[in-house]
């Protein structure tokens, strides 16, 4: 098993070794975390400090229930009340809080880039926790556990990524992984919602939902935000629901045993129906949330590791 | 005092030649140049001031049209004494300087003060332009004769593009009417907003806020309707896109008064050199995909767009060092400008008239000046280069108060030996 990277910014950068290597530690994790005694101590030791410059309630505690399992000194940063406001730049902090030798940095920023950024001025590892509309590495690792879990292969799957393509970066880093691990990647929305140079990507994309699900085997729903749903991006909460929400007829077209994920929060009745977002037969969608704490587990001990020996040598 | 400049490679780009061959200078002018015999025939070579030039190239300097030099406002990012240091080692004999200043340089006081700080500091010609609107705010126009009494060569609200149609027709009107050169921003403006990448797959994969390059079209549309309707003297700062292309052909075919630029930037770089988010890329407008740098040099090359410039624009590091969407825009280039331009003759893309033609004859003749060709009777304003020398650009070496340029660690071929002008050197490579 080999992991040989210093931080964890993105999927654009991992092999398809890299993202087993993941993966597979992940495995162990989740089967430890089932366990009523579930502490490791592969972070002993060691301190975490999580940088949230955007809101999240759920990364953040995935992260922080991540780091207290495996005996890392865990600490939370609110960066949104914090002396940013007051004009001090992303430099300026980050080389504030390396002075205080954290040896794993978890980061969520707005803008795109900005946690490369903050890589280049810290020696401790740093895990990116979603920048901008660019990367969001362990929701498409945990994301690419679940699909291995529920279907017992990560290649060679039909996979449709419908909704909010364009502003989301968990769909940017879920086209990256899947497209290396050899999947089939269709993206369902309305041309508005779609990147520029999407030609490019190596996917297939449909603006009729019905047809893009067609024989699919995962159907994996984007949060669209609210502030796109007036008027801007799409005309309205309804319309959307209507061409674009996840309901049982539209699931009617993928496969009998397709699986639906989100990666949350959901907005019930906009881009999936309630009912089938609960139906444990179909939505695995708290298996990514129980996943997503495995899957950082295994993200950090890797580079724990990988930490350890640079600092042996 | 009279100089002569002997054993050289002449780059006339008037004549469209490159020959070997001398000059001579006296008084500032240039008194006679091509073969050294017939030049000295009435002429007794004993006395003169001789510049062995080594088969070197002497070339007509380069008059760079859009230098942003920071006074008033921001004297820490780059002063008049600083950039015009950094011009004379670039081979850039005359700088024609940006209104974008705090505050703009919107009315004949803050003019006059321009002028006197450059004369005073720069060791190179400094012909600044002014506002075309107060502030740049595109509302009210600027006391356009008044300014070039005070001695504004053109008009532009430089990046700001004017969104008021009217008040951008009567603008180009009353400029008209003076023979005001104006110069304008091609850009839609709705659609470039809040843009930091040229729309396509790189922006994509990089998640950052794109503008497609229709937005530069759609502009350079708005603005040939304009000038059709005005009569004015237009040039476009920058056409970076191949889409563009087309417009700009039909407008100069039916006759209009109109000229464009292109940065040094747009023909040597292209998106995917920003590669993992390196903000010293980040130009405006953004750094464009490879077909359209191709199409881009091919309208350099047939004379199409008429003018290559600097387009400098000095950044401190702070205003740099952010992520990159939130990065100020520009780079310093007035160094850079004569070897980036030679990656161009080395590639095989442009020759040495044509690239001279972009960079001295055209902006000079644009500009009313004399300026620009190796011609009796022109300034001697001069540059020597050595145009094979391979070296690797440190940034820090640079002369510029900033030194945001794309091209630190670069390989670049070909650099400034010294700098002349009206005869008298102002830079000399030791």
């Amino acid at each position: 098993m080999t992991f040989s990277h210093r931080h964890l910014l993105g999927i654009e950068h991992l092999a398809p070794s890299d993202i087993t290597a993941v993966l597979d530690l992940a495995d162990t994790y989740a089967d430890l975390n089932r366990q009523p005694q579930k502490h490791g101590d592969a972070l002993a030791g060691m301190t975490q400090i999580n940088m949230f410059f955007e809101n999240s309630t759920r990364t953040q505690a995935s992260f922080e229930l991540a780091g207290m399992r495996l005996g890392a000194d865990v600490m939370n940063m609110s960066m949104q009340t914090s002396s940013v406001k007051k004009g001090e730049t992303l430099i300026d902090t980050a080389m504030t809080l390396n002075a205080m030798h954290p040896d794993l940095l978890v980061v969520r920023h707005p803008s795109s880039g900005a946690v490369d950024l903050l890589a280049q001025k810290v020696n401790c590892a740093v895990l990116n926790a979603g920048d901008g509309r660019h990367e969001h590495p362990t929701q498409a690792l945990l994301d690419a556990l679940t699909i291995r879990r529920a279907k017992g292969r990560l290649h060679r799957l039909n996979i449709a990524i419908c909704g909010d393509i364009a502003h989301s970066r968990v769909a940017r880093s879920n086209i990256l992984l899947l497209g290396k691990m050899e999947n089939r990647i269709r993206l369902i929305g309305p041309p508005t919602l779609m990147p520029s140079g999407i030609g490019e990507f190596g996917v297939e994309v449909f603006e009729d939902m019905n047809e893009g699900l067609r024989d699919v085997d995962v159907v994996m729903m984007l949060r669209l935000q609210k502030e796109r749903m007036d008027g801007g991006f799409i005309p309205s909460e309804r319309e959307y629901y209507f061409r674009y929400g996840l309901d049982s007829e539209k699931l009617g077209m993928a496969k009998e045993d397709a699986i639906v994920m989100h990666p949350g929060p959901m907005n019930r009745g906009v881009e999936i129906d309630g009912t089938l977002a609960d139906d444990i037969h179909r939505s695995v969608i708290q298996d990514q949330v129980e996943m997503g704490v495995a899957v950082r587990m295994a993200a950090m001990d890797l580079l724990a590791r990988n930490l350890r020996q640079r600092t042996a040598a | 005092m009279t100089t002569l400049f002997t054993n050289a490679r002449l780059i006339d780009p008037e004549a469209g030649s490159d020959e070997h061959g001398a000059l001579l200078a006296r008084d500032g002018k240039i008194l006679a140049c091509g073969d050294e015999a017939e030049i000295l025939k009435d002429i007794d070579r004993a006395g003169l001031d001789i510049v062995d030039c080594n088969g070197k190239y002497l070339a007509p300097g380069i008059v760079d049209i859009g230098v942003k030099v920071c006074e008033p406002g921001e004297r820490h990012k780059e002063s008049y004494r600083s950039a015009g240091l950094a011009a004379a080692a670039g081979g850039v004999t005359t700088m024609v300087t940006r209104p974008d200043t705090t505050p703009a340089i919107d009315t004949p006081e803050v003019l006059e003060f321009v002028r006197r700080r450059a004369n005073e500091a720069a060791p190179v010609n400094v012909l600044p332009m002014a506002a075309l609107t107060k502030a740049r705010e595109g509302r009210e126009m600027t006391e356009i004769s008044f300014l070039m009494d005070a001695g504004a060569v053109a008009f532009t609200d430089c990046d700001n593009v004017i969104r008021d149609t009217k008040v951008f027709s009567r603008a180009l009107t009353y400029a008209r009417s003076c023979g005001a050169l104006v110069i304008a921003h091609p850009q839609e403006p709705g659609l470039s907003n809040g843009a930091a990448a040229t729309s396509g797959k790189f922006a994509s994969l990089r998640g950052l806020p794109t503008v497609s390059p229709m937005a530069e079209r759609m502009g350079l549309d708005r603005d040939i309707a304009l000038i059709e309707m005005t009569g004015a003297r237009y040039h476009a700062d920058q056409i970076t896109t191949a889409r563009a292309l087309p417009a700009l052909e039909r407008a100069k075919k039916n006759g209009l008064d109109i000229t464009a630029g292109v940065s040094i930037h747009h023909l040597t770089l292209n998106e995917l050199d920003v590669a993992d988010y390196r903000t010293f890329f980040k130009i405006k407008p953004p750094l464009r995909a490879e077909d359209d740098r191709l199409a881009v040099i091919e309208a350099v090359a047939s004379g199409l767009i008429d003018i290559i410039s600097s387009m400098h624009t000095p950044q401190d590091e702070e205003s740099k060092r952010r992520p990159f969407e939130e990065a100020a825009s520009g780079a310093v280039a007035l160094e850079t400008l004569l070897p980036a331009a030679l990656r161009l003759y080395h590639s095989g893309q442009l020759s040495l008239p044509q690239l001279f033609r972009a960079m001295s004859l055209n902006p000079a003749r644009r500009l009313g000046l004399d300026s620009g060709r190796l011609a009796q009777g022109a300034p001697a304003d001069l540059v020597l280069f050595d145009a094979n020398v391979p070296f690797v650009l440190d940034r820090y070496t640079l002369h510029s108060k900033s030194q945001n340029t794309p091209f630190d660690g670069a390989r670049l071929q070909g650099r400034v030996l010294a700098t002349y002008v009206a005869g008298q050197p102002v830079y000399r490579r030791d």
